[in-house]
């Protein structure tokens, strides 16, 4: 077959027979149900498109001025404009009711998610497990386990996308985002960057790696850092020194931390707020805008002076405050403990920003 | 169907009817020789003279975001970078996207043909403002010469949609050059609907009512008004990234306390809008060329000129759509998500109007109704696949892919630029006098449909297959289509080049067009080709409705306006 055309097309040919695939691995849960939509939605495409050009076809033939030289005119017919105004606006209202609750089935996250934290950066992704474990430009999950990723960026915006698993959702400077999905085939995934995010965009790509439950178990193991997030949480609470007026007494200047995560609370301007992750962070950040009812503003601004990280590990060790016996551990710890921890430096201070 | 002559001969595959070559002579009085020297045309107020200078300097900032295009596919011939640095690459898309959209695209049709057409096709002799016109041609020379300086300068690589705190504060390339002017090209588009808006309502000869005016006019008209309500929300958006940008106010740094997620609103706000200032009067051109070459008045006149005013309408209120993952409210997204589907519904009707036009009618296939053919098929493959986009849970997946990059290539070059070149060839007679090359051009309308396809039908499955936008360097597994890509861009290269050298030779060595080459019933096929400065001799009256080709037949002089 080669003698007969260019060795080089056929080069070309054979390549794309056996490398190129016209269609993603279905790795996640929720691929099939993308999937559905997406033969939906290409049925339709081709069905109206053919339908389009059949009848462009249909008149150009019969209505050609060699066979039809007088045109006969017609106004219009209320019949058939009803007809294609309602059988599309039909199909669009389907499309999305079927899109909006694929939407939500994708983006929220079912209770028991495990949770890994996602920072990205110009240009690399930083992955950590709640157990300590770093990875940069690379992700390790288990299959069978619902995933959920918090995410924020350290500069601007860009986008997590694992094509494989059909998720993808912008990562924001400032505010985190969130995303889940559970894996189903062990295997190698690509990860992008998928909002443009300047010089070394396209080299902003992992390697996510699906492991079976023990594999997932021994990877963990293996690179353990010997602290968790808490753990850096922890020190870091301590050296900070919250522990100061977050000490769970009952004088404290600062509200009890323990049990807060989850709760709801009532802030000095009366309105009712749910502790979650970005309320942490915000108000570490922005204290002046969270007063708990009851406290006095007293409570300076950190910005600028913990990375992102840094608030990742606060969060987590925070999230994990079930009463009061870590907080006065750690009140102690500090107390004895002189070497203070090494803090991750403040992002901006990183970053180099004009 | 012009009746006299074509009784006994055999009936002629096209429609075309010429004036006698032998005798024919170009009128010696029109707008082009009105004035001579260079100033006569710098000073002009003529909105057929303004339309020239635009179509020349769009024509010249078209190829200029062609070459730039050409350069993004050579680049993505190889998986590796290997062709240009990545900063480079950034830059080329950037420039490509700032010049076609907003040098190009929004311009295309209406400072041309709507600029050249509007006021004939009312029956008045300027536009309501022909200062402002000439003012909005500067502007728009201004903005583009600003974007060469960046350009040349070194580049600027912020994409073209400047996302905020990228733009703000990462990149040190000439990013306020570029907003500049965007900005000032920007006036250049509200002066332009401004004077629409103005002519429209107040400059319609006696008898012409608001539903016998062309479905040009109305497209027009839709198209304006959301040049002149969403292009200050462009304005504004880019004068608080250059605020940001020279004086640190924290507007979209959530670091000094701004939103990052404001500048995607207020970009959005304009640039989907936008995506319809392109398109409407692109709509406008193949409502007139199915019309002619079917012999027929378009079907449902009145369902497709709601239509265009429906999408300008609801064009304003789905913007949100280009950031359902940027973690808004789920519910929020609910809204636009169904009423980007809202939107879609008077496209669908256009396509299926345009489409039983033809029906029972008389058809020919010059060169514009090729295009609008190839404008037909595009735009429905373009229309459909926004479906995909606008539906929540299949954006998550597609969004930022090249799936989006081939879905509005298709609308915008598949849907756009084909009704603009049929448009420029619909009118070319009319606005030199000239014909063109009726076999060439049918070939270039071939190969620019070929090459189209075979350039953008890939990028639909790179992008499913999850391969994102705006990448220099790609995994080697996507290479194959990626390689059918640039094959076709080379096609659609050569069928973009076409029309530009026959055209060009056309002006010397065009058959003498005569003034209705196309029998065609618009007010102004029934003036002089080119048109006399004033258009008209006397003020005419509109005693029919549009699109009436019985009255058309029973005129027995239709050159009765003509001076020799």
């Amino acid at each position: 077959m080669d003698r007969f055309i260019s060795p080089v097309l056929w080069q070309f040919l054979t390549k794309w027979l056996h490398a190129s695939a016209l269609f993603p691995a279905e790795a996640s849960g929720i691929s099939p149900y993308v999937d559905a939509l997406y033969f939906f939605l290409l049925l339709m495409t081709i069905i109206g498109t053919t339908l389009v050009a059949v009848l462009l076809l249909t008149f150009c033939l019969r209505y050609r001025r060699e066979k039809n030289p007088v045109a006969t005119q017609v106004e219009g017919s209320t019949l058939l404009e009803a007809t294609w105004t309602i059988i599309p606006l039909a199909i669009f209202l389907l499309v999305f009711v079927w899109g909006a609750l694929l939407y939500f089935r994708i983006y929220d996250p079912p209770t028991n998610a495990m949770n890994i934290y996602i920072v990205g950066k110009q240009w690399m992704w930083k992955a950590e497990h709640p157990g300590g474990q770093h990875e940069i430009n690379a992700l390790h999950v288990p299959t069978g386990r619902p995933v959920q990723l918090t995410m924020i960026s350290q500069d601007v915006f860009h986008s997590f996308s694992i094509p494989d698993f059909r998720v993808k959702r912008e990562v924001i400077p400032g505010r985190y985002s969130t995303v889940w999905f559970e894996a189903t085939e062990p295997g190698t995934y690509h990860l992008f960057c998928t909002q443009y995010c300047g010089t070394l965009h396209s080299m902003m790509i992992g390697e996510v790696t699906v492991l079976t439950p023990d594999d997932y178990k021994k990877w963990l193991d293996q690179s353990n850092s010997g602290m968790s997030l808490a753990q850096n949480g922890e020190r870091l609470f301590a050296s900070m020194g919250c522990n100061a007026c977050h000490s769970g007494n009952a004088a404290a200047r600062g509200p009890n931390l323990a049990g807060v995560y989850g709760s709801k609370l009532i802030l000095t301007d009366g309105s009712e707020r749910l502790v979650d992750d970005a309320y942490l962070r915000d108000a570490i950040l922005n204290p002046s805008q969270h007063v708990t009812a009851g406290y006095a503003p007293i409570m300076p601004t950190y910005q600028g002076q913990i990375s992102e990280d840094g608030l990742i590990d606060l969060v987590e060790y925070i999230k994990g405050l079930q009463n009061n016996y870590r907080v006065q551990q750690t009140l102690m710890t500090s107390q004895s403990d002189q070497a203070a921890p090494t803090t991750p430096t403040a992002a901006t201070n990183e970053t180099g920003k004009p | 169907m012009s009746t006299a002559n074509s009784q006994s001969a055999p009936i002629s595959h096209t429609i075309l009817s010429l004036p006698d070559q032998s005798t024919a002579r170009m009128p010696k009085r029109s707008y082009l020789n009105n004035e001579d020297g260079l100033l006569s045309w710098l000073l002009t107020g003529d909105h057929k003279r303004i339309a020239i200078l635009y179509l020349i300097s769009i024509t010249f900032f078209f190829f200029i975001g062609g070459a730039f295009a050409g350069l993004i596919r050579l680049e993505l011939l190889t998986p590796q970078p290997d062709l240009v640095s990545a900063d480079t690459y950034n830059k080329f898309f950037t420039m490509h996207g700032i010049i076609m959209v907003f040098l190009f695209l929004v311009p295309s049709v209406p400072a041309t043909l709507g600029n050249f057409l509007i006021p004939i096709m009312l029956g008045a002799k300027d536009l309501a403002f022909p200062k402002i016109n000439l003012l909005s041609w500067y502007l728009y020379l201004i903005g583009g010469t600003l974007t060469l300086a960046a350009l040349v300068l070194g580049g600027v690589d912020t994409g073209w949609t400047f996302t905020t705190p990228l733009s703000t504060h990462y990149l040190n390339t000439h990013v306020l050059t570029a907003a500049t002017a965007i900005f000032i090209a920007g006036f250049s588009s509200i002066f332009t609907g401004l004077n629409f808006i103005v002519t429209i309502h107040r400059m319609r000869c006696p008898g012409m009512t608001w539903f016998r005016m062309p479905l040009f006019v109305w497209s027009h008209y839709a198209a304006s008004l959301l040049m002149v309500l969403g292009t200050p929300v462009l304005a504004i958006a880019l004068v608080l990234v250059a605020l940001e940008r020279i004086a640190g106010i924290g507007v979209f740094d959530p670091a000094k306390g701004g939103d990052p997620l404001l500048f995607q609103h207020l970009f959005w706000f304009y640039s989907h809008p936008a995506v319809y200032i392109m398109i409407l009067p692109g709509m406008g051109v193949i409502s007139e060329v199915i019309s002619t070459f079917s012999r027929k008045r378009v079907f449902g006149y009145t369902a497709v000129a709601f239509s265009s005013v429906a999408i300008a309408l609801f064009g304003f209120f789905v913007w949100e759509h280009h950031m359902f993952i940027m973690g808004v409210s789920n519910y929020s997204a609910l809204v636009f998500s169904l009423l980007t589907m809202l939107v879609a519904v008077p496209s669908a009707i256009k396509i299926f109007n345009w489409t039983f036009t033809l029906q029972k009618g008389s058809i020919t296939f010059e060169t514009p109704m090729l295009y609008a053919f190839g404008f037909m098929g595009l735009f429905t493959i373009g229309g459909l696949t926004g479906v995909f986009l606008g539906s929540l849970g299949m954006d998550i997946h597609l969004t930022e892919t090249y799936f989006i990059v081939a879905h509005f290539h298709f609308v915008m070059v598949g849907g756009m630029l084909m009704a603009f070149l049929a448009g420029v060839h619909f009118w070319w007679p009319k606005m030199t006098g000239r014909m063109y090359p009726e076999s060439l051009s049918k070939l270039a309308a071939v190969t620019t449909f070929i090459g189209f396809n075979l350039t953008f039908l890939p990028q639909f499955i790179l992008g499913y297959l999850g391969m994102p936008r705006r990448y220099h360097a790609y995994p080697p597994e996507f290479q194959v289509l990626n390689v059918l890509s640039t094959a076709g861009a080379t096609v659609l290269g050569i069928g973009y080049m076409l029309p530009l050298l026959y055209l060009g030779w056309s002006l010397k060595y065009g058959a003498i067009a005569g003034n209705n080459p196309w029998q065609a019933t618009g007010l102004e096929w029934q003036i002089q080709s080119p048109p006399i400065t004033p258009n008209f001799i006397e003020t005419p009256i509109m005693d029919h409705e549009a699109y009436d080709y019985e009255w058309l037949a029973n005129q027995t002089k239709h050159e009765v306006t003509t001076v020799g």
